[in-house]
């Protein structure tokens, strides 16, 4: 018997390409944010949320992740911002070369904040980097307080938490301040906005934070 | 499922090092896999016997490290394995920690057979 020793990151390929991705984006002085979630929790709803508050203020370009279809590249492209829409067919995640592919069809010395709007999937995405300078993760109240413990990879690697449906909070089974513990309780580094876009609140103050992250 | 996906990388990787007739030599791949990695040990499993069942890999097989998740405390420095990826200190409450080990997804090694050419 003989042993090749290999000691290599079984996602290396893809961290390479992130690199790349990364480089790029700071060539164009490009701040990039993957926005990730479960299916359903709001993420496309905060993304117009933001852009109806910050598109205006920097100029946003947007990358939408799906299993199928390009329904959400239609609701962001009503905010006349540009949109590329990747189709992953069944994939359960975006990895860093889809993402390089979907760069080439934007203008990326035009904008100054990308957001990446992840496939809707709790597990598989946070293990493929894209070269983001943020994670940001979208948990809503209807999903319970729980999840930050069931999916901690997820939490750990985020450096955001949007607690997402915040105006539901009397109707579900759901307390924010727990949701709130149980995700520093993975995470104590989490920086949390509790928003709901159904009434704006704490929309302001995202769209705030984040403005002042992408012009630094 | 991102499994699947997983298990064609670390085939990728093998065919990087290992070429040709080869491949048929490969009895093990040994690969490490944390705790909290995100990845299910036995659709890793299955995943790697489904694609490689028709090919010159077919009689390898995936040896599986497990590493345990453990965390070091920055306050007292202890280190604990703490239940669900927890990252506040066991010992003495403290949440400024660093992850040392249980996130890893890395082949360590390929074990291959003897070719007879070789041997004589």
């Amino acid at each position: 018997m003989s042993v090749i020793t290999i000691e290599r990151k079984v996602l290396a390929r893809n961290d390479e390409i992130a690199a790349a991705n990364r480089a790029l984006f700071r060539k164009h002085k490009l701040f990039v944010i993957n926005v990730v979630s479960s299916p359903g929790s709001g993420k496309t709803s905060l993304i117009e949320q933001t852009l109806k508050r910050l598109a205006d203020r920097l100029p946003v370009a947007v990358i939408e992740g799906d299993v199928q279809t390009d329904l959400d590249a239609q609701r962001v492209a009503r905010y006349s911002v540009p949109v590329v829409q990747i189709v992953t067919n069944g994939g359960c995640h975006l990895e860093a070369k889809l993402v390089q592919d979907a760069l080439s069809a934007l203008d990326l010395g035009a904008a100054q904040l990308l957001i990446i709007e992840n496939v809707g999937n709790l597990v598989c995405p946070s293990n493929y980097d894209l070269g983001e300078h943020l994670k940001v993760v979208v948990a809503s109240t209807t999903e319970g307080d729980d999840k930050p413990l069931k999916y901690p990879a997820m939490f750990r690697n985020a450096g955001v938490l949007v607690v997402n449906k915040i105006d539901l909070v009397p109707y579900v089974n759901c307390d924010p301040g727990t949701l709130r513990a149980n995700a520093l309780s993975i995470n104590p580094s989490l920086i949390v906005f509790e928003t709901s876009c159904t009434t704006g609140h704490g929309i302001d103050l995202w769209c705030d934070w984040l403005f002042a992250q992408s012009s630094s | 499922m991102h499994e699947l996906s997983i298990a064609h990388s670390i085939v990728d990787i093998v065919r990087q090092y290992v070429q040709g007739p080869d491949l048929k030599l490969v009895r093990s791949i040994r690969v490490k896999v944390g705790e909290h990695s995100g990845v299910v040990v036995d659709s890793l499993e299955f995943s790697f016997s489904a694609i490689t069942a028709e090919t010159d890999l077919k009689s390898s097989r995936l040896d599986v490290d497990r590493i345990p998740f453990v965390i070091e405390c920055r306050s007292c420095g202890a280190r604990s394995r703490t239940e669900w990826g927890v990252a506040r200190c066991p010992v003495c409450g403290a949440s400024e920690t660093a992850v040392v080990s249980g996130t890893e997804l890395q082949v360590l090694d390929i074990e291959l057979e003897d070719t007879p050419s070789e041997g004589s």
